[in-house]
């Protein structure tokens, strides 16, 4: 069930226990800067790429620049 | 978390092509002297000028910035701390490019420049100095860099002879 995360240690947290890590920003964005061990599915690609690149069976965690 | 832009604002580990490159946290001094609203000017300075600074940054119990002392409110003769400081100094966070601050603290007039978190807790302290030099060594090395791929590309003229 997908939920929102404002804390960042909850993420890091996440991320440590296997979760996987997602950025949906376009591609120089990603390539500028990203989290540590990121995977770059930008937005307009999710349907399409995120079965093929993700592992349905660990938590997935996506971010973009902010919440606004 | 509140995006890409919280976690860089922390100050928090990144990968990409900007992770190598000098940020305001990678130059910023921690060292930097600290005093509290309720102190006296005068015991301030003495503290201050026995570590070298020439600044000192007010904060409170959480190291949160209150205000900043810059040369000219060190040598006011008395006084508490509240009443002689710069209050809400513009603060940066500690992902900012050092080239793009290294630029608007000379076209600003900014001698030092307070390093914060995105709660606003205290980093460090970027003196101009610093940022300049750091930004020239950038540019110096990114110049080098170039030149050396344009000596090694064959469609530039460069590249391996025979």
């Amino acid at each position: 069930m997908p939920h929102e995360i404002h804390d960042r240690r909850a993420v890091q947290a996440l991320s440590d226990a296997g979760a996987q890590v997602v950025e949906v920003l376009p591609r120089d964005e990603f390539e500028e800067d990203h989290l540590p061990g990121a995977i770059h599915i930008p937005l307009s690609a999710i349907e399409t790429e995120a079965r093929r690149l993700l592992d349905p069976s660990r938590p997935v965690v996506v971010y973009c620049w902010d919440t606004a | 978390m509140d995006g890409k832009l919280d976690w860089l604002a922390a100050g928090l580990p990144t990968e990409g092509t900007n992770a190598e490159r000098p940020r305001a946290a990678d130059v910023a001094r921690a060292d930097v002297p600290t005093c509290r609203l309720d102190e006296q000017v005068e015991r301030v300075r003495e503290r201050v000028r026995a570590a070298g600074w020439d600044a000192c940054v007010v904060v409170n119990d959480e190291r949160v910035v209150l205000g900043l002392l810059r040369q000219e409110e060190l040598e006011r003769p008395e006084g508490r701390i509240e009443q002689v400081m710069r209050p809400g100094p513009s603060t940066f966070r500690p992902h900012v490019a050092i080239q793009d601050l290294a630029h608007f603290m000379v076209a600003h007039d900014l001698p030092t420049s307070p390093i914060t978190s995105s709660d606003g807790r205290l980093i460090g302290v970027l003196r101009r100095e610093d940022a300049i030099h750091v930004a020239h060594q950038q540019h110096a090395s990114e110049r080098e860099r170039e030149h050396d791929a344009a000596r090694h590309d064959p469609r530039l003229g460069g590249g391996e002879q025979g």
